[in-house]
């Protein structure tokens, strides 16, 4: 019994670290993929090289951001039958289709069409590869909508029925694909990417702001455009996404009050208005939020919209059902956090817009600089906010973690746990060493593209069109 | 009487389907890992790489489709047969993560390429050892009760499981090497042929090997193999084997560039094939039929548009990016 604990949470442990490792790199190849195509439809309109050339640059960067996606990926498709055998069983005629439907409709869209778009301007033309571009966009759109809907049923599970072999039956498709938590989670991860992908693109941009400076160069041309497009972003989305992370609190608290609860570190019930707490220590044993530091009544406006609505705490429910709250509640608090600096941001970039100074005010550049990294760190904190908070159910309400593993042996877990953690440190931080590497190089004019360059012969059977048309007016293709 | 589809039997044609497409397709872009120590590095090394690099992302997705299809259509046998063979999958998947970004990194790396190109050739062996031995372990059935994996850790582990894995290695070496004597010219070129027919050689003894014992393994193969008339249509099996691989031998000698693929697939083909018949109607032999194993009927039900409608267009645009980058390939590629 208690070896089989173990292994239990050996199985979450490594669940848990690959996931939120694979999550780093759709969080920023979703936004970068749409930002290819905005570059590169820029480009085919205007037909100015600026926009060529910051599409060639973050191109290189895609193609190692998105490679480790993928290969980060796969290890998650084959981990629920591996580790969560039992779930994969009950759950699978639910969620396995959903999931289907993601590699047939984007997987194959994304890994077809990411050939061309990396090696095949010079083989099939501006506009089909335009049309690549697009289709790898939309490919990680559409990847986002199946792997949300059937985690977001995880969390507010609907249209199914139990058969008498305990397996989840759908009964209504489209009741579980827009399950009740599915539109939330949907929108709230989407701004996610995009926030993350302009805040590292604006603090590249903002990096050789700052050095263009000190070299007395002169500011170039492509970092300020991509300072300007990011920074533009953010003071569109960054809001947006405080208020969709508002209407998904709230649609949380009827489906999840639970959650809520460990979130706001509320342990007891408040009959006339619940206080907002800020910070504070929650001890789950104790059942009392230490050193809390409070606004009185506000989380009953945030969350009622009326100063004295009742909210009942943690108090009401069996301990057994409640999830680590001190994780719960830091992680929400993290991620708020990062998402109130992201509105500063957004503010003071505005303010410089309006005043002229976008590309000259060094306080700017260092503070975009500092949050480059703040869109990943709020992504992660946002999953470990609804996935920790969903415990200790896998499938909310109805199927427990603990009925959920395979038939597992601690030792064996422990050791592929560490494998994982080797092998992840090693690859990927090699991968991240090399991004850095290409960003710490500004853009320039005739920026190269992952082909490093170098002609592309036409050696097939008969050359490809681009090529022909290269050959016959000896231009540049 | 309505035509009925007997859905399980449809959705384990479609998962088998997607294994072959992956064994066939990334088997020659492992194959090429397989062999990178016996090409030398610089150009002749840059040119192989060259010639997967803007199609290994999609050839491993049917590995993804073969899994995912496996949890939507058959969720017991994916909970029960990844659980079992725990120890090789969760290898195979670390060696994928390897050889995955090795294809990125050695060009982003010049100064450690040669440490990346061993990346790419350990991940690709081991990679391909354990989903040899994954199959063969699978051959040999797996312990079930109630619904869960009842046997101990080290199952997997059996003379004939590490025969179906080294097979395996010379099988994808073998599709490596007639890929790049499709897709090279000069030196290259002439180094897979010599490569292939030691490889075909190695292939033709191993397919023999593994066929000789799978009807030991348990009475039921045996009894689809040589039972009365079966044995009239699976004899057939041995034979094509036979012509295509006289075929294969002769393509080498005469030099051609697209034949020797061709036969390699052929060989694969029959090989799947073969497993096909021996394992038919089981998913996880002995006890799990595909039957047993299938998702409600609802699930499937589902799926079904889905896979009628996308795997075509699959098909279609995966030929396209084929075709894009058809020809030869030069070491200064299009990377
Ligand atoms: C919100 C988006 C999102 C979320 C929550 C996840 N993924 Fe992911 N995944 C993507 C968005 C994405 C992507 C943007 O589509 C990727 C990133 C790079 C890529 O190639 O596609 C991807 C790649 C990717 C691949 C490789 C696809 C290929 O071969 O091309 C697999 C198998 C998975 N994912 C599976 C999973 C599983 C099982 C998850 C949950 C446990 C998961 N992903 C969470
Ligand atoms: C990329 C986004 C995701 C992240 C960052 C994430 C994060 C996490 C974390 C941190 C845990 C561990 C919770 C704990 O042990 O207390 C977990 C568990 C789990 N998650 Fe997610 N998750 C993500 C997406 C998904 C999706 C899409 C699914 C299902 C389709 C899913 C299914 C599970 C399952 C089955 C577990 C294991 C059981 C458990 O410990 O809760 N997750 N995830
Ligand atoms: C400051 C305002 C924000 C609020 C009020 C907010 C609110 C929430 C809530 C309530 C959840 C959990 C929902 C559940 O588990 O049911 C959540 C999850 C999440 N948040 Fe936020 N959030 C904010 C900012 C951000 C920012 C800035 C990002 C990223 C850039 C972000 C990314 C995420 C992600 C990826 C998840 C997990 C997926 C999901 O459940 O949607 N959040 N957020």
């Amino acid at each position: 019994m208690f070896e089989a604990f173990d292994a239990i949470v050996l199985a979450r442990a490594q669940f848990a670290f690959t996931v939120s490792f694979h999550f780093i790199f759709p969080s920023f190849s979703i936004g970068l993929a749409s930002y290819l195509a905005v570059l590169e439809g820029l480009w085919l309109w205007t037909g100015r090289q600026i926009y060529l050339d910051l599409f060639k640059y973050w191109l290189k960067i895609f193609a190692l951001a998105f490679g480790m996606g993928v290969v980060s990926g796969i290890v998650m498709a084959y981990q629920f039958g591996t580790n969560w055998a039992a779930f994969s069983d009950k759950a699978g005629p639910v969620i396995g289709p959903l999931m289907a439907y993601e590699v047939l409709t984007a997987f194959f869209l994304e890994a077809g069409f990411l050939g061309v778009m990396l090696f095949g301007m010079n083989r099939v033309g501006r506009t089909l590869h335009f049309v690549a571009t697009l289709a790898v966009a939309v490919g990680t759109f559409i990847s986002a909508f199946w792997i949300l809907s059937a985690n977001s049923w995880m969390q507010t599970p609907a249209g199914f029925a139990m058969n008498a072999g305990g397996q989840f039956v759908p009964v209504d498709w489209l009741a579980v694909i827009f399950n009740p938590s599915f539109p939330y989670r949907l929108v709230h991860t989407v701004f996610g990417a995009y926030l993350t992908t302009a805040l590292v693109v604006g603090a590249v941009g903002a990096w050789h702001l700052l050095r263009a400076k000190s070299d007395k160069g002169g500011a170039n041309d492509g970092a300020r455009v991509m300072f300007s497009m990011a920074m533009g972003m953010i003071t569109v989305v960054a809001p947006l996404q405080i208020f969709a992370g508002d209407q998904h609190g709230l649609n949380t608290l009827e489906h999840q009050p639970v959650k809520v609860m460990a979130m706001e570190g509320h342990f007891h019930s408040y009959p006339d208005g619940a206080p907002l707490i800020l910070f504070g220590w929650p001890d789950a044993a104790a059942a009392k939020t230490l050193y809390a530091v409070e606004i009185p009544k506000a989380s009953s406006l945030i969350l009622k919209h009326s100063l004295d609505a009742p909210l009942k705490g943690l108090d009401s429910v069996d301990r057994k059902e409640w999830p680590p709250v001190a994780i719960v509640f830091w992680a929400f608090r993290i991620m708020v956090g990062m998402g109130m600096l992201m509105l500063a941001l957004a503010a003071f970039s505005l303010l410089a817009r309006v005043k002229h100074r976008l590309y000259d005010w060094p306080l700017l550049h260092r503070f975009a600089l500092a949050m480059g990294p703040a869109g990943f760190v709020a992504v992660i904190a946002g999953w470990v906010t609804t996935e920790v908070g969903r415990q200790p159910y896998t499938v909310h309400g109805l199927l427990r973690t603990a009925d959920s593993a395979s038939r597992l042996d601690a030792p064996a877990v422990a050791a592929s746990l560490l494998a994982f953690i080797v092998v992840y440190f090693i690859v990927f931080g090699a991968g991240v060493f090399y991004i850095l590497k290409l960003m710490s190089h500004p853009p320039h004019r005739g920026e190269l593209g992952p082909n490093r360059g170098e002609p592309v012969r036409a050696a097939g059977i008969t050359p490809s069109p681009a090529v022909a048309e290269k050959i016959a007016t000896g231009g540049e293709a | 009487m309505p035509f009925t589809l007997d859905l399980p039997v449809f959705f384990a044609f479609i998962i088998a389907f997607a294994i072959y497409a992956y064994v066939v397709m990334d088997g020659f872009d492992l194959g090429i890992g397989i062999l990178f120590p016996m090409i030398p590095a610089g150009r002749e090394r840059d040119s192989a790489m060259n010639s997967i690099a803007p199609v290994w992302d999609g050839n491993e997705t049917w590995l993804v489709l073969g899994g995912g299809g496996l949890l939507a259509a058959f969720p017991l046998a994916y909970g029960v047969i990844f659980s079992a063979l725990y120890a090789p999958i969760i290898t195979m998947l670390l060696a994928l993560v390897f050889r995955g970004v090795a294809f990125e990194f050695r060009w982003r790396d010049p100064a450690h390429r040669a440490y990346w190109d061993v990346a790419f050739n350990l991940g690709s062996v081991v990679a391909t050892l354990a989903q040899g031995i994954t199959l063969g372990a699978l051959l040999q059935g797996i312990a079930v009760q109630d619904r869960g994996y009842a046997g101990g850790w080290f199952d997997w582990l059996t003379p004939f499981s590490l025969l179906v894995g080294v097979s395996l290695v010379f099988g994808y070496g073998l599709l490596g090497a007639t890929w790049l004597i499709m897709k090279s010219e000069g030196s290259l070129q002439e180094r897979c042929y010599r490569l292939a027919f030691r490889l075909g050689i190695a292939v033709i003894l191993a397919m023999a090997a593994v066929s000789a014992w799978t009807p030991f393994l348990r009475d039921a193969y045996w009894l689809r193999w040589f039972a009365w008339p079966q044995v009239l249509f699976t004899a057939q099996v041995p034979l094509l084997v036979v012509i295509a691989s006289a075929t294969f031998f002769v393509s080498l000698r005469r030099q051609h560039h697209y034949t020797p693929f061709l036969m390699t697939l052929a060989l694969f083909t029959l090989g799947l094939a073969g497993l096909g018949i021996s394992l038919y109607p089981y998913v996880v032999p002995p006890v799990i039929s595909i039957w047993d194993a299938a998702a409600p009927h609802v699930s499937l039900m589902f799926m079904l548009p889905g896979v009628l409608v996308m795997v075509p267009i699959i098909l279609a645009y995966t030929a396209y990016s084929y075709w894009v980058f058809r020809g030869k390939t030069g070491h200064e590629g299009y990377h």
